[in-house]
């Protein structure tokens, strides 16, 4: 096994690793507000609203990630030549780059399986609590900021955590895009030196050790706000 | 886009030259290699949660090893890697070991692949089960004088099922989107079929949502058969909450 | 124990393709490639290079079947044996040499650049600056690339030639780079007619862009070389070559040796 071409590849590799992590931020922050509303949607909403969520949930819950991204990307941009001056908005620096597609795709995917959870923590909250909160006379917005949504999201956390590492190996796939994540570094890598597993291997400890870091965050955070059994 | 219902229609007939038998045929690829893959990973799975409960101490920490590295390494990487390095290692044992090397053919693999990463999540699913089942129902298993082999099928087994059935659904779940990741490597299922059918005819949005649509309509009858059984198998135990 | 035996026939049928069978297998990338090779929808293949690889097999009388890949696994699974001859287009390089053996050549064309209708034509390295080009991985072109536009131009990769079509027609890259004939493929088509138009071959570089399309072999195979070589020169004496290259293309790829 050689190693000795990380010493040419390094900047390349945190140039990945960068990208692999932006993306896990962005759709991880927008994902969970997205779910938010999602999850309000399915418990307190109207007939209607409740559908259209759980629609959304369905959909991309039962598609594949792959099939979700290449849907946008090329479905998409193979629509963007009809819109008269595409080229010359603002916005196309954005839309000619996979990574935009890349997050937006993964956001609403994350969204889905967050939507879930915290449908799950919201039921989980104990009615006690929110029967408090009302006979104090707080308002419904003001019981659900202060009570509702603190407590679900401290009973969901551990599985948000898992979710998180879960959207982690979720990334590789933006290299089908053109986005030039970590696995996209190791693909590069393994065409320029045809070494076949050694770019694999590397690449692999680099996902190890960010999966730990993401662990090790999600076990202090519970740690913060102990859960009385 | 400029084409009439009439021309998608036209490019979806499953008869050449429309491409819905080519997406039949990845579609029926797809659900054999998660059939395939899901059973592999039930006999790893339930091997590897007997093994963990055992108390061997060796045989625990690999499984552990085991588990911890698949549930933490991207899908994509494991296939990839599993794909080229599970043929070469093993044909590298046997070279070692004076045997001839073989052959498998891509089902095979894709499905002996899948099936030994559905095995590390399957191990978990099941061990929690196995964990659930009230202790004094072993215990009076054992104090009948059942045998291990007559107190697994006869209590673990049918006490296990419900337990475990949520988690195997979305391991079901999971195997069959993981299918579209051996589009990678490429061994032709439903995801592969699409990139295919879109690159000939250039109608690429049609064809991705058309195979969407199919992966949601096999995700909606997966969950209606597993609901069915979950039914079937909970038969005469108090309902959830 | 009923399910014990159907466990094991199962598995017995999975590994009943044995490499018993005296079969040569040829390792092709699995996505279309026009007008060498391309799957129709009822999921034949069928190309300029399909039939060449027909015609060399009835010269060496031997059985030969088709095994898919992706394009960038092609040479590791020839060094795993998952098949014997890789006959996907690709060209003999020095780089490649290292790895792998290669037969003699059955085309060479050179590599061009398209880009959209509007665009300045012209294909070297001060044409492209400060311009986005859409290269297949693990090609000649990409090899081409880092030693001539690298400086210049960015690069986008793709894992096949088709996706880089999709963007080049979308706008999100300003040339696609690839072998002349599968680009002029492209150009004939719907989407190619409208959007875009060759912009020039690139200059030639044996070296980097290698010495024609051939086979590619494991070193170890030696004997398998010398058959196919043969038949090879045998396609090309007896007029096969000829009788094929007129059904997809007016003009004789063989290239100049």
């Amino acid at each position: 096994m050689t190693f000795s071409w990380i010493s040419a590849y390094w900047p390349l590799l945190l140039a990945g690793a960068v990208q692999t992590l932006s993306l896990l931020a962005i759709s991880v922050i927008f994902g969970f507000v997205i779910a938010i509303g999602l999850a309000f949607a399915q418990v307190s909403g109207g007939p209607i609203l409740r559908s259209l969520a759980r629609g959304y949930c369905t959909f991309f819950r039962g598609t594949p990630l792959l099939i979700q991204l290449w849907l946008l990307y090329y479905g998409v941009g193979s629509l963007l030549p009809m819109i008269p001056g595409i080229r010359q908005s603002l916005f196309w620096p954005i839309l000619r780059e996979g990574f935009f597609f890349a997050a937006v795709s993964f956001t609403l995917n994350y969204a889905a399986y967050e939507a879930e959870v915290l449908r799950g923590a919201l039921l989980a909250v104990p009615k006690g609590e929110l029967e408090a909160g009302r006979a104090f006379g707080m308002r419904p917005f003001t019981l659900t900021r202060r009570i509702w949504l603190p407590r679900a999201i401290r009973i969901a956390l551990p599985t948000i955590g898992g979710e998180i590492v879960m959207q982690l190996k979720a990334t590789p796939l933006a290299f089908t895009v053109t986005v030039m994540d970590l696995y996209a570094v190791a693909t590069k890598v393994r065409q320029d030196t045809l070494l076949v597993y050694e770019p694999l291997v590397v690449v692999t400890v680099f996902y190890l050790i960010i999966t730990a870091i993401i662990a090790r965050s999600f076990r202090f955070l519970e740690a913060q706000v102990p859960v009385r059994r | 886009m400029a084409t009439s219902s009439q021309g998608i229609l036209d490019l979806l007939s499953p008869y050449p030259p429309g491409w819905g038998g080519v997406l039949l045929t990845g579609a029926a690829s797809t659900v054999a290699i998660s059939a395939g893959a899901f059973l592999i990973g039930l006999l790893l799975g339930t091997g590897g949660a007997l093994g963990k409960l055992s108390g061997i101490r060796p045989l625990r920490l690999l499984l552990e090893l085991y588990t911890t590295t698949v549930r933490a390494v991207p899908e994509l990487i494991l296939i990839v890697g599993l794909y080229y390095a599970g043929m070469d290692g093993l044909n590298r044992l046997l070279a070692a070991l004076n045997l001839p090397a073989f052959e498998l053919n891509g089902f095979a693999v894709a499905v002996a692949v899948l099936g030994f990463v559905q095995g590390a999540y399957m191990t978990e699913v099941l061990r929690g089960a196995i964990l659930a089942i009230p202790v004094g129902q072993i215990e009076a298993a054992k104090a009948f004088g059942m045998g291990a082999r007559l107190r697994f099928h006869r209590i673990i087994l049918p006490t296990l099922l419900p337990n475990a059935l949520p988690g195997l659904a979305n391991l079901w779940m999971s195997v069959t989107k993981d299918s579209a990741l051996v589009a990678v490597v490429g061994y032709q299922e439903l995801a592969l079929a699409t990139r295919l059918a879109g690159a000939s005819t250039k109608h690429y949005f049609i064809f991705f949502l058309a195979s969407a649509l199919i992966y949601l309509a096999l995700t909606l009858v997966s969950n209606a058969i597993f609901n069915l059984v979950e039914r079937r198998v909970r038969r005469g135990q108090p309902k959830l909450a | 124990m009923r399910l014990a035996s159907t466990l094991f026939a199962g598995l017995a049928f999975a590994l009943s393709s044995m490499a018993a069978q005296a079969e040569v297998r040829f390792g092709i990338m699995n996505e279309s490639y026009p007008p060498f090779f391309a799957k129709d929808a009822a999921g034949k293949w069928q190309g300029w290079e399909i039939d060449m690889m027909d015609a060399v097999c009835e010269q060496m009388k031997e059985k030969c079947s088709i095994v898919e890949l992706s394009w960038d696994g092609l040479i590791p699974a020839l060094q795993s044996k998952k098949f014997d001859v890789i006959w996907s287009s690709m060209s003999n390089t020095a780089e490649r040499s290292k790895i792998i053996d290669f037969t003699d050549k059955y085309y060479n064309t050179p590599s061009t650049l398209i880009g959209p209708k509007d665009q300045k034509t012209g294909a070297t390295a001060d044409d492209v600056k400060g311009k986005t080009i859409g290269i297949q991985v693990s090609t000649i072109q990409s090899e081409y690339y880092k030693k001539y536009f690298a400086k210049v131009a960015d690069e986008k990769t793709y894992q096949t030639l088709d996706e880089a079509f999709q963007d080049l027609a979308a706008g999100r890259i300003d040339y696609v780079f690839g072998d002349s004939l599968a680009l002029d493929a492209f150009l004939k088509s719907d989407s190619g007619k409208d959007c875009c138009a060759k912009m020039g071959d690139v200059a030639d570089d044996k070296e980097v862009l290698g010495a024609g399309v051939s086979g590619g072999l494991r070193k170890e195979d030696t004997e398998l070389k010398a058959k196919l070589n043969a038949a090879i020169a045998a396609v090309r004496a007896s007029g096969k070559y000829d009788e094929i290259t007129k059904k997809y293309f007016s003009f004789d790829i063989y290239g100049a040796k």
